[in-house]
């Protein structure tokens, strides 16, 4: 190929150019995770480029759109002796019937449907718990008579000694679908069994619940009904077109509906190649622990030991 | 002011001009979750009846979003200048929308519409829009000239711009010196080439200030660049020296919301006058660059209006607009798939969106752009992508964004990629801006026809590559 003007020839998207060229994409392609040094066929993508972009959307579809199998969850969960030990998991929904309208209206993916009433696993703990039952006033007396039996199993999610336990905070830890169910799928079960083993020691922990159509303010209304602490929500993050099963963790103390955003710590991206089970789980239960010395959790809680983000004003929260 | 319309053979009555404006709006999931949708289809075709039947004066009387408590509205209505408004102050919202129509078919179009922009408020521009069908839209923005410069033209006829936006998740600056190479082989940056930066840290953002100055230097490139980071932060760094073009800011259509931003009309006339006297455009002396889109003000909860009723989300873009052209941009995107399914729920709602967004911000002098794009969650694909860009390109729209492979690997959705524009260009026989479609040719990108070239790097990319990807 000739030379003009300073030009050197060189075929893009690689094979049969000349040798500077095919070794500057080399090093364009290996400076960026982007989808850099495609190649063209006219003025369009070669088609091998566009077939990946459509599978990769339709892994991020999917992992939006196919159903969280709340069943194959909840044994697995049981199946791991951490979390058996907690009880029965909870299984719950939000307001938002179906996918379309989870996505049309956050809303109600933010509130329990009225149907799914959870009593108090921890009466008279620090936050006095109330019933899920939304904005309407319901008798005072409500949340005890919708205990369903777990008043009485609240000594046994304590870490197993109730006489220690009785005295620490509590904390429920849910498991919610948000945006990817592929993510909580894969991670909900392990990352929950990595954040019992953080905690345990420092909280009574409530039965796991797993919340479906579910955004991240339904840990909310749970922890408020649960009679917690602390609220840890686990949850599928937005997918993107290179990864699509990142689950996300968010931290709120003292968990009543309508907290804000702001008042709340997030940690992203939970996933091999991302952050590991582990540094999340540990990430996670520093800030648990120093929500409970400061009284609260968001923007004015910052963690000095790992990696930590608030979420910032321009950022749009992920479910 | 209360208002009917009839539909279906029953009269629908509305309580003010939000109310109508809201109730008149092509459905879209915003306005559904907002609560100022129309109930039925039949009750949105009687809303667009009488919002035709409103004189244009009536929104200069009765406010949408209450003068006495938002100062964008104070600052749309000191704005108005009732000479320019005088050949269509008579008219009614559907009268405005037949002379527009005719307006833009005859050969002054261009101008008769360019004098009337000041006499326009967002509100008049949102109104006629809800009566008009896309088509109608893009028959009027396509007789719009709206023309900026700093280093280059943006909005000349014959043209379109891009942004070349070099985003990478973690500001590492190899990864965004190879994107800028990549773009810039496809002819892509001529608008502006401007990173989202993943840190809001302003020695970061300072870091790749000075990058992209010294990617744009290196290669003689005549354009401008911009770390789209907070304004306030902006107007630091310029304190501090950095090698600022253009002042980024997000801005909404309400006060409360442009609160939420964290940016007040007085920061933003801070931040122009700061960047004016650094007196870095050549050709030009457009210093700002905003970013809006239909649903901002409703996830800050600021958008509500007289009486405390939700405002639509199109009417509030307009605003934004109308908050806009006070300070005389460069350029200005609405990122019009970017905000999620919950405001624009499909492929649908985003397309007309898009051409809403264009038509007004053109009717009333504001050099639009808009980032052709969706998340994964939206009910839309590349197919809905290419359609919306293919009648921007119809209905003049100075610019578009363009990533990679339509991947934005940082912010996690697809807009265009290079390739699109390349081929929106050639399909329809546009040319980048003038001056960088010059450098385009200088550097030996071009071939005789003014398509880019495939396979030649020039030396100055080149020496780029070498200096900032290692080996």
């Amino acid at each position: 190929m000739s030379s003009v003007n300073g030009v050197s020839g060189g075929q893009m998207g690689g094979g049969g150019g000349g040798q500077a060229a095919a070794s500057l994409w080399e090093r364009v392609r290996a400076a960026t995770p982007s989808r850099v040094g495609l190649g063209r066929r006219g003025d369009s993508l070669p088609t091998s480029a566009l077939l990946d972009l459509r599978e990769a959307h339709a892994v991020a579809r999917d992992a939006i759109h196919l159903p969280l199998d709340v069943e194959r969850l909840r044994a697995e969960a049981m199946a791991c002796p951490e979390l058996a030990g907690l009880g029965e998991p909870l299984l719950v929904r939000s307001r938002a019937i179906d996918r379309s309208a989870y996505l049309r209206r956050p809303d109600l993916g933010r509130r329990l449907d009225l149907a799914c009433r959870i009593g108090e696993v921890f009466p008279g703990s620090a936050s006095s718990g109330s019933a899920s039952s939304g904005t309407e006033s319901r008798g005072s007396g409500s949340s005890a008579a919708d205990s369903s039996g777990s008043e009485s199993s609240g000594s046994e999610f304590s870490d197993g000694d109730a006489g220690a336990g009785a005295s620490l905070p509590g904390l429920a830890i849910v498991i919610a679908d948000g945006l990817s169910t592929a993510a909580v799928a894969a991670h909900g079960v392990p990352m929950a069994q990595a954040l019992v083993a953080e905690l345990s020691a420092d909280f009574r922990l409530a039965p796991l619940t797993i919340a479906g159509q579910a955004r991240v303010a339904i840990g909310d209304e749970i922890g408020a009904a649960l009679g917690v602490d602390e609220v840890i929500v686990l949850i599928g993050e937005r997918p993107g077109l290179s990864v699509s099963d990142s689950l996300g963790g968010y931290l709120t103390h003292s968990p009543q509906v309508g907290r804000r955003d702001s008042e709340r710590n997030c940690v992203s991206n939970i996933r091999p190649g991302g952050l590991s089970y582990r540094v999340a789980a540990a990430t996670l239960a520093r800030l648990a622990r120093g929500a409970m010395e400061l009284g609260r959790s968001g923007v004015t809680l910052k963690d000095t030991g790992g990696q930590i983000e608030t979420m910032s004003r321009a950022e749009l929260p992920p479910a | 002011m209360r208002y009917s319309g009839l539909a279906g053979g029953h009269r629908y009555s509305f309580d003010s001009l939000a109310v109508l404006m809201g109730a008149a709006t092509p459905a879209r999931s915003g306005d559904e979750l907002a609560g100022c949708a129309a109930a039925s289809a039949a009750e949105r075709a009687a809303a667009q009846r009488a919002l035709a039947e409103v004189p244009l004066g009536r929104f200069l009387d009765e406010d949408v979003i209450d003068r006495d408590t938002d100062d964008v509205t104070r600052l749309i209505l000191a704005g108005h200048d009732p000479k320019a408004f005088e050949p269509v102050s008579t008219m009614s919202v559907g009268q405005f929308r037949d002379w527009l129509l005719s307006v833009s078919a005859r050969p002054d179009g261009a101008a008769v519409l360019a004098a009337l922009k000041w006499g326009l408020t967002p509100e008049m521009v949102a109104a006629v829009s809800k009566l008009m069908t896309v088509g109608d839209m893009i028959a009027v923005s396509s007789a719009i000239d709206v023309v900026t410069s700093f280093r280059s033209t943006v909005g000349l006829p014959g043209t379109l711009a891009t942004r070349l936006q070099p985003n990478d998740p973690t500001d590492d600056p190899a990864g965004v010196a190879a994107v800028c190479i990549d773009g810039l082989l496809m002819g892509s940056g001529d608008a502006v080439v401007g990173v989202n930066p993943a840190s809001d840290n302003p020695r970061t953002v300072h870091q790749l200030l000075d990058l992209l100055d010294e990617i744009r230097t290196g290669a003689q490139i005549p354009t401008q660049t911009c770390v789209l980071t907070h304004v306030t932060t902006t107007i630091d760094l310029i304190e501090a020296g950095a090698p600022v073009d253009l002042v980024f800011q997000s801005i909404a259509g309400t006060q409360a919301a442009n609160e939420g931003f964290g940016v007040t009309i007085e920061m933003l006339r801070e931040a122009e006058q700061a960047a004016h006297e650094l007196h870095r455009g050549t050709v030009g002396d457009n210093v700002m660059y905003f970013e809006t889109g239909q649903g901002s003000a409703l996830s800050a909860d600021a958008h509500h209006g007289v009486g405390g009723v939700p405002v639509d989300q199109q009417t509030l873009e307009a605003r934004a607009y109308g908050l806009a052209r006070e300070f005389s941009p460069l350029i200005l995107n609405t990122v019009v798939g970017f905000i999620g399914p919950e405001y624009l729920y499909d492929g649908r709602q985003i397309i007309r969106a898009g051409i809403e967004d264009n038509f007004c911000g053109r009717l009333l002098g504001v050099p639009m752009g808009v980032d052709v794009c969706y998340t994964n969650h939206a009910e839309a694909d590349a197919d809905d992508m290419s359609t919306l860009l293919t009648l921007l390109v119809a209905a003049r729209t100075g610019y578009v964004i363009c990533v990679p492979g339509t991947d934005d690997i940082m912010l996690g959705y697809q807009s265009l990629s290079f390739h699109d524009v390349l081929t929106a260009r050639r399909v329809a026989g546009l040319r980048p801006a003038p001056e960088f479609d010059a450098w385009l040719s200088q550097v030996g990108l071009l071939d005789e026809s003014g398509r880019v070239r495939e396979s030649v790097t020039p030396a100055s990319l080149s020496a780029l590559a070498a200096r900032s990807l290692a080996a």
